[in-house]
């Protein structure tokens, strides 16, 4: 309830703010994410964490240029690809520039399409997109385009990180990969196929299987297959419920394995798991919040608590979109033509709060960074997720990640 | 063999579970004639106030709590809601019962938010039963039989060994007849629709720490109760239960085991195209059991409508 509420308030007044704000020395970046409907949660979350830290780090510190101040617009874009076209157009006829969108990689898909379109229609109001979570590889790939970058590790550099910690452990010999039956859970799939034969052509895949989305009712059956094809690993980027049912049903039934996963913290499903996941729940993200860095991350995630007591840091590359993008800004020396900010976030290192160092690939607008290997544990966690006491801890890491991974992307600079 | 066993026991408690949803549903079609949309809600309520329960005094409270809370609840929208709508006939209670089950996800959203609630099973039972074959069997599971297996007995006891019951009997067949000889109908009904709806309230506290409580699970098995009062005859109790463990066993056998068309093509005399992703008929080449599994009742459903409109044990047409 305390969520909505919030959520109002803060909706209204970013709404009556950007109703008269049109005084230059603020700089806006659209929020495009569902703030309403069944991943609102996920969206309100992200919302808080660019709202804290556009305040934190950039506001607090003098903020860009001349003093400019970061602002945060919220669209809702109720997680369709259709509506974010028209809250992009709402965002643009707004004259904002900057356009930060994460959840779903379907509704990326639309808006790098879009914003690349609009950016060659109108040379004189172009935008960025700020791309903090969508991981679809195409995005950086044959859908690439100077306007897009991306600051999470895409799902093939997730599965390289992933495979290689797998593949450094012998006692793996059976891997079964099992995912939500769409764009997402075929891609996983596939990556984890492709890398595990070639890290490890001795792993055998017991089973691929995918299920319909958010309709299974009860995943035992699935877990009895797991446990008869005598699984030593599972493999799933399944995420909301699905997560959390298939994540139980195989630790209840008697899976004692690691569990791979990509999205299986925070939201509830770290509080949903609770003691059951210790031992076997692993998850590979970006951004180490468990042990934390360093005092500079342990100092913000604990003045973000005090401002969000329910809230969670669970997609640290907030800090560093709006971090780097703050030093493109005041490098390129404009907030209002993106082109040489484009040119300036292009190639970029910088060093994140989360104590890893990030490096924006020009060849194809990729971000590589160090990609943690968590694990589900009330041992040693700092700062817990859902104030479940449960959080997760950093088992290993690779190091700028897939730094020289290929790519198929032919930029095209104006 | 062992796995055939261990599907057994799987199949089984969701069967189990699927019954406590439709014995209620199942009634409180006899009775008014109409289907409840909003039951699978009032599963839903049970688990989101056993969960709260359990914060302060337990899962044992929440078991005995949440499901009179549901109930009276059940009653009270029975009494002030649908006896209203009653008089203007079965469309506008259709609507009623559809708009109150968006009306409770919106409110149980509003109050509990959008995400998963931790809501697990007692400390007691989170230890493994028996294994089959490295298959272990939680507790827990033993336990939701053994609760679904009582209350069948009870109600079976109630409706057909007790005076109570079988003035319900005669009240869903012959209502102005018993309200001729003195019993009070409405109250009659009205109790009939609180005690349906405990029921779904018993099945939400006893899933809701394994199934997973969040916003989505009314709409997860709402259709699927409905299937199962159809296949199994409206208003026939035994009905219900056959069905549902028919149901619990055909979708936890087609997903335990890879069968594919492929083989069962193959068997019947087809040959595959040579170049299959070529072929029209692709689609039906490589489709697997368990992607069919959740279609099945649906399909059965159909077949019972088709052959047997008053469905496996019921008396009057659906």
């Amino acid at each position: 309830m305390r969520k909505s509420i919030s959520l109002g308030v803060a909706t209204a007044l970013t709404l009556s703010v950007s109703a008269f704000a049109v005084a230059a020395d603020t700089i806006k970046i659209a929020f495009i994410d569902p703030l309403s409907g069944p991943f609102a949660g996920t969206g309100v979350n992200g919302l808080h964490q660019y709202e804290f830290a556009a305040e934190t780090l950039v506001n607090a510190t003098g903020g860009v240029l001349d003093g400019d101040m970061f602002e945060i617009v919220a669209f809702d874009n109720k997680i369709s690809p259709k509506e974010s076209l028209i809250q992009l157009q709402v965002a643009i006829d707004q004259g904002i520039r900057f356009i930060a969108q994460g959840n779903s990689s379907g509704v990326a898909n639309a808006l790098t399409e879009a914003i690349d379109k609009h950016n060659r229609r109108n040379p004189d109001d172009r935008v960025l997109f700020l791309n903090y979570s969508a991981v679809d590889p195409a995005l950086t790939n044959d859908k690439c385009n100077f306007w897009h970058f991306r600051f999470d590790a895409n799902a093939d550099i997730k599965m390289d990180a992933l495979t290689d910690v797998m593949a450094a452990d012998d006692s793996i010999k059976k891997v079964y990969i099992i995912g939500q039956d769409y764009s997402f859970g075929k891609a996983v799939s596939a990556a984890a196929v492709r890398f595990l034969g070639e890290k490890r052509p001795d792993i055998e895949i017991v089973g691929n299987e995918l299920h319909p989305i958010g309709k299974v009712k009860d995943f035992t059956p699935y877990t009895r297959k797991i446990m008869a094809a005598e699984a030593d690993a599972i493999i799933t980027g399944n995420w909301g419920a699905d997560m959390v049912g298939l994540g139980r049903s195989v630790l209840e039934n008697g899976y004692t394995g690691p569990l791979y996963t990509y999205y299986a913290a925070a939201d509830g499903i770290t509080a949903a798991f609770g003691d059951a996941g210790v031992g076997s729940l692993k998850l590979v993200a970006e951004g180490q919040i468990n042990p934390p860095a360093n005092d500079r991350a342990a100092a913000y995630y604990e003045a973000f608590k005090a401002k969000y007591p329910d809230g969670n840091i669970s997609q640290a590359r907030i800090t560093n979109v709006i971090e780097m993008l703050a030093k493109a800004i005041n490098e390129a020396g404009t907030a209002t033509d993106v082109v040489p900010i484009a040119y300036a976030l292009e190639g970029m290192e910088h060093e994140s709060i989360w104590g890893t160092s990030l490096k924006m690939r020009e060849a194809d607008h990729q971000i590589i960074q160090d990609v943690h290997i968590h694990a589900h544990t009330n041992d040693g966690v700092t700062f817990d997720y859902d104030n479940s006491g449960f959080g997760l801890l950093v088992d290993s890491t690779v190091t700028m990640a897939a730094a020289d991974s290929p790519t198929s992307c032919k930029m095209r600079r104006p | 063999m062992d796995l055939i066993l261990v599907n057994l026991i799987d199949g089984l408690v969701t069967g189990l579970l699927l019954f406590m949803l439709s014995a209620g549903l199942t009634l409180i079609f006899s009775m008014m004639g109409v289907l409840n949309f909003a039951h699978a809600s009032f599963y839903m309520l049970g688990a989101y106030f056993a969960f709260q329960i359990s914060l302060y005094l337990g899962f044992w409270m929440g078991l005995l709590i949440a499901p009179l809370i549901v109930g009276v609840l059940g009653a009270g929208v029975e009494r002030y809601g649908l006896r209203r709508v009653h008089q203007y006939g079965h469309v506008p209670e259709l609507i009623f019962t559809f708009g109150l089950a968006l009306l409770i996800e919106e409110v149980v959203q509003f109050i509990w938010g959008k995400s998963q609630m931790a809501y697990s099973t007692p400390e007691v039972l989170q230890f493994t039963a028996f294994s089959i074959a490295g298959n272990a069997i939680p507790a827990y599971k033993i336990f939701m039989i053994f609760i679904s297996i009582a209350i069948f007995i009870g109600l079976l006891w109630v409706l057909t060994r007790t005076r109570v019951g079988m003035i319900i009997q005669a009240a869903l067949t012959y209502p102005k007849t018993v309200e001729a000889l003195g019993h009070n109908v409405p109250l009659i009904f009205m109790g009939v629709f609180g005690v349906g709806t405990a029921l779904a309230g018993v099945a939400g506290v006893i899933a809701g720490p394994v199934l997973g409580t969040f916003p989505g699970m009314a709409f997860v098995l709402g259709s699927i109760v409905f299937v199962t009062i159809v296949i199994g005859g409206l208003g026939s109790l035994w009905g219900a239960l056959v069905a549902s463990l028919l149901i619990g066993w055909i979708t936890t056998f087609s997903k335990a085991y890879n069968l594919r068309m492929e083989d069962l093509l193959i068997a019947l005399g087809f040959e595959k195209p040579d170049v299959i992703w070529d072929s029209p008929w692709r689609d039906l080449w490589s489709l697997t059991s368990p992607q069919i599994a959740d279609i099945l009742p649906y399909i059965l459903m159909v077949l019972i409508l088709i052959f047997r409109p008053h469905g496996l044990l019921g008396k009057r047409d659906a």
